[in-house]
């Protein structure tokens, strides 16, 4: 059990900012930060557990049809935290609605367990489970802030400025998530340059 | 003929008012992956227009026919996304066989249409619309050419971007996300529309 395997998600490897993965949810569901971070705990949790139940069956699971295996496990698992979230937490389904079932189809899920599940040991593949998916939930809360706070003037729905602000509604409409999240990685990549570029320099 | 209308008009609010890719954010993978050159993304939205005309067909079977009777509308995700991964695997096989000059255009896009969420989503949207039969096959036609206006016009804008003086932080994803993020603006001008 490596204490890497549950860090290297959250930043370095991170499924949004630098693998770029899982874009569908990362802009559909991030119009405000409650569902940014009920989306990415609800996938979080079908990433620990679809990890560790491929991770316990990778030795059976014959080579051809493994990816077909992986949905339909994976599929199992979203179609449990439905019905959960159905019964607990009525509104967060209702505003994720069709998002919840398609988290099948979220490639961070399916990415992991091939890249990762299918060959690790199951306690280093929840770790990796829960680090990817945190670092998930993070970049959704960082993208769902940036949008509710500017786009509504509001943060997990208390307002923040009075009255008097008048929010840039265009950043919670279709077009502001893909502007923020373009103008996000691109900061990113910016820091990364110059990081590199300091670190060639010493 | 209030049928015909009526089915027009689904058609036109889905391609325009609620397009698939740049409203609704179903299928944005592909819309960003294989968006390089004009020629690869029609190829791409072609193959996904069909698979989800014929996926609304067979998965409103599906939930007319074996989950409603049976009761068991919770094993929905699973059997939608089964008859999908069947379905691609089927029209694969059948293209290859039938037309191998489609095939070599279409090869390589076609296993990727089981993870496009364009696909399972219109199987759940139909679903949850309520529509019947015709309804399903119109919205899922109607739900690709969407997929295909979004994913052409992003194409031939990337084109031209390819060689646009740009800061060296956006190049690549960034550039592409905000160049969507305009395309989107310019659609959300039919939004007033109402059918």
């Amino acid at each position: 059990m490596q204490i890497k395997e549950f860090t290297k998600g959250l930043i370095k490897e991170n499924p949004t900012f630098v693998q770029l993965l899982g874009m569908c949810p990362t802009l559909a569901v991030t119009t405000s930060v409650s569902n940014g971070i009920g989306m990415g705990l609800s996938a979080t949790a079908v990433l620990v557990a679809s990890n560790v139940a491929i991770s316990l069956c990778r030795k059976f699971i014959p080579n051809k049809i493994r990816i077909a295996s992986y949905i339909v496990i994976i599929a199992a698992f979203v179609s449990a935290i439905e019905m959960l979230l159905k019964a607990y937490l009525p509104e967060i389904s209702k505003s994720l609605g069709l998002f919840i079932p398609l988290i099948v189809v979220n490639c961070i899920i399916l990415a992991r367990a091939e890249a990762f599940a299918s060959k690790n040991t199951v306690a280093n593949s929840a770790l990796d489970g829960l680090g990817i998916g945190l670092g998930f939930t993070g970049a959704l809360t960082i993208i769902s802030a940036i949008r509710e706070i500017l786009g509504n003037g509001t943060f997990l729905g208390m307002s923040l400025f009075g009255e008097r602000f008048a929010p840039a509604t265009i950043l919670i409409l279709p077009p502001g998530a893909f502007i923020v999240l373009g103008l996000l990685i691109g900061t990113i990549n910016l820091i990364r340059s110059k990081n590199e570029k300091g670190g060639a320099d010493e | 003929m209030s049928l015909f209308i009526e089915l027009v008009l689904l058609s036109l609010s889905t391609i325009l008012v609620n397009n698939f890719v740049l409203v609704k954010f179903l299928g944005i993978c592909p819309f960003l992956g294989v968006s390089k050159k004009v020629s690869t993304a029609i190829g791409m939205s072609l193959a996904v227009t069909f698979v989800m005309t014929v996926a609304s067909a067979c998965t409103y079977l599906v939930q007319a026919f074996l989950l409603e009777p049976f009761g068991i509308e919770y094993m929905q995700t699973v059997a939608f996304i089964l008859v999908i991964a069947v379905l691609v695997q089927f029209v694969e096989m059948v293209i290859q066989k039938f037309s191998p000059a489609l095939y070599n255009a279409l090869g390589i896009y076609l296993p990727l249409i089981t993870t496009n969420c364009a696909v399972l989503g219109v199987a759940l949207l139909n679903v949850q619309e309520g529509y019947d039969f015709i309804h399903s096959v119109v919205f899922g036609f109607s739900g690709g050419l969407s997929f295909m206006l979004g994913i052409v016009l992003f194409a031939g804008v990337r084109e031209r971007l390819e060689t646009a003086d740009i800061p060296k932080a956006l190049h690549g994803f960034p550039i592409a996300l905000i160049t969507a993020g305009l395309i989107a603006m310019a659609f959300l001008g039919f939004s007033g529309m109402k059918f």
